[in-house]
């Protein structure tokens, strides 16, 4: 932000030391940051001219024009196609009944702390609140640090090779951040009509019925829908390790230099997500 | 948006909506083969189990530890230059996927470009977003495979798939900010006798920034994520020990890795919320 002269209120806050100090500590370790990671990524431009790199781009270019029309080929990718969908649509959907329990749980203003729990003593809180909560956050923070594909890989393992593998590993790792973001979402909601209706002898059940949901509704379908456009792009990923969809064609495409093949099915892949994007805008362009 | 909740209980979907919903969920259900007996029946659950069993202790020993660190190194710095390259992709493609920079809004009131030029302009438009949409619906591990095909084995080209992919997220998303600020700021610029490009740098820019920062951090906590998974094309960091690990069945170590993987993604995601607090 612009910090003009006029701005900092200099007489009653004297600009505390952190707030000064930080930009140069900041500037700092990022270009250190930078510099040590230049080296680590081992970026090197040069490598995009030397040796078979530009031959390798040309043969890659001319391989991938005209794409690959054929109506057998598209015949055989249909499946492939449709199955994308289906897993992103399974995923997301074990994923909401991963995350809304969660993160239900993981809403501290509704286990533990604010309006609903004024009358609950202390005790109470801890067991039945805090400790949930406490247990609901550690599970989702688990769920989604570990990347879909490393789900997938261990899910083909237990129950094998195709699309279900790749549902589990989506509805688990967006589980945790439908669940992370859902508690988010009732965190920030206004505690006026919570208070409204504890004043006027709601249940705890009945405030968060009329209370809560109504408020939170329009976000937490907004963001499911968000996910579901991710989850479109991430079940065409995970077919790279087995776990079906389009991502194993374009990988075994990939790996005989079909390249022709490649741009028809990343050309399917656009076509999906525009049609997912589209789909997911309008309902949410109805919600809002 | 926190709205004070007037009766207004989840206005009722039309019932053809629902009855889609419901199909479409019948109809992934059936071609993805879910099979709950199959998880959570004694073989399924037993099959974890030993899974499970097998991954447990992890691999502490100093090869390893060595091994997961590096790792964890590399994929942190794949994740940084991917997501500045990102940022250089994306900020100037999005200057053309603005329209209130291009050929309307309140900087063309009064001189608006002659009808050729205004063609020429919507064209650019037009050709800056489908640039965009072009990088960001091919995923990250797509422009790997390229990448590699490309410039070979190494981390590399995993900065170069994420630089690109990312650039066509952020680049969307850098030209909505765009369109979106405030035009008071601007008209009083203007008033005063602005250029368009004093406009832009002293009125759009300021606005817009801190908007780029939060969701450049966003993106780089999704980066960070990612990076973890090109290893599994050749490109670099945790993914490609992972890879290594699971095809030779060194269980031990691969939950070594694991483990790095989940600090490492703990700590960008603590590291970019520290920084949007501090700077945003």
């Amino acid at each position: 932000m612009a910090r003009g002269p006029s701005a900092a209120p200099v007489d009653r806050f004297p600009a505390s030391p952190s707030r000064s100090v930080f930009p140069y500590v900041f500037g700092a370790v990022l270009l250190a940051s930078v510099v040590f990671s230049l080296r680590e990524a081992q970026v090197d431009p040069r490598r995009f001219v030397e040796g078979e790199a530009l031959a390798n781009v040309a043969r890659f270019v001319r391989g991938a024009f005209p794409p690959k029309l054929s109506r057998d080929f598209l015949g055989l990718m249909a499946r492939p196609a449709l199955e994308t969908i289906q897993i992103s649509v399974m995923g997301t959907a074990i994923a909401v009944l991963i995350g809304l329990p969660l993160g239900l749980l993981a809403t501290s203003s509704l286990t533990w702390r604010g309006i609903l729990h004024e009358r609950t003593s202390r005790s109470g809180r801890w067991t039945l609140g805090f400790v949930p909560y406490a247990l609901s956050r550690a599970t989702l923070s688990v769920l989604r640090s570990i990347p879909e594909y490393v789900w997938a890989f261990m899910f083909v393992r237990a129950v094998g090779l195709g699309p279900f593998p790749g549902v589990l590993a989506i509805g688990v790792a967006y589980g945790g951040m439908l669940g992370k973001v859902y508690s988010e979402i009732l965190e920030t909601m206004s505690p006026r009509p919570l208070e409204t209706l504890h004043a006027a002898g709601a249940g705890k059940p009945g405030v968060i019925l009329y209370g809560l949901v109504p408020q939170a509704l329009p976000n937490v379908v907004a963001y499911t829908l968000y996910r579901w456009e991710c989850a479109i792009r991430a079940s065409a990923i995970l077919g790279f390790v087995g776990a079906g969809g389009l991502g194993q064609q374009i990988e075994l495409s990939m790996r005989m230099f079909q390249f022709d093949e490649v741009l028809t099915l990343l050309a399917i892949l656009f076509a999906l997500v525009a049609g997912v994007d589209w789909i997911s805008g309008r309902i949410r362009a109805r919600l809002a | 948006m926190a709205r004070p909740a007037p009766a207004r209980p989840a206005r009722a979907f039309p019932l053809w909506a629902g009855a889609g919903f419901a199909a479409l969920l019948v109809w992934s259900w059936h071609g993805t083969g879910v099979d709950p007996a199959a998880l959570f029946g004694p073989e399924g659950l037993g099959q974890i189990a030993a899974y499970v069993r097998k991954l447990f202790p992890p691999d502490l020993s100093a090869h390893a530890l060595r091994d997961a660190a590096s790792g964890a190194v590399e994929t942190f710095a794949i994740s940084l230059i991917g997501s500045l390259l990102s940022v250089g992709i994306a900020a100037p493609l999005s200057l053309l996927a603005t329209r209130t920079l291009l050929y309307r809004g309140i900087l063309f009131e009064g001189r608006p470009p002659g009808p050729g030029a205004r063609a020429r302009r919507v064209a650019l438009y037009a050709a800056g977003k489908a640039t965009l949409r072009v990088l960001r619906t091919i995923p990250e591990i797509v422009w790997a495979l390229i990448f590699v095909f490309m410039v070979g084995l190494g981390p590399f080209p995993g900065v170069l798939a994420l630089g690109f992919h990312t650039g066509g997220v952020l680049g969307k998303l850098f030209g909505e900010v765009l369109e979106d600020v405030d035009p008071a700021p601007l008209e009083a610029l203007q008033a005063t006798g602005a250029t368009r490009f004093q406009v832009l740098v002293y009125g759009v820019l300021p606005q817009a920034l801190p908007q780029f920062v939060s969701y450049t951090l966003y993106r780089w906590e999704v980066n960070i994520r990612a990076a973890a998974m090109m290893g599994f094309v050749g490109a670099g960091g945790l993914g490609q020990r992972i890879h290594v690990a699971i095809s030779l069945f060194h269980e031990h170590q691969l939950l070594t890795l694991i483990l790095a993987i989940y600090l490492i993604v703990t700590l960008v995601d603590a590291l970019s919320a520290y920084l949007r607090a501090r700077l945003v």
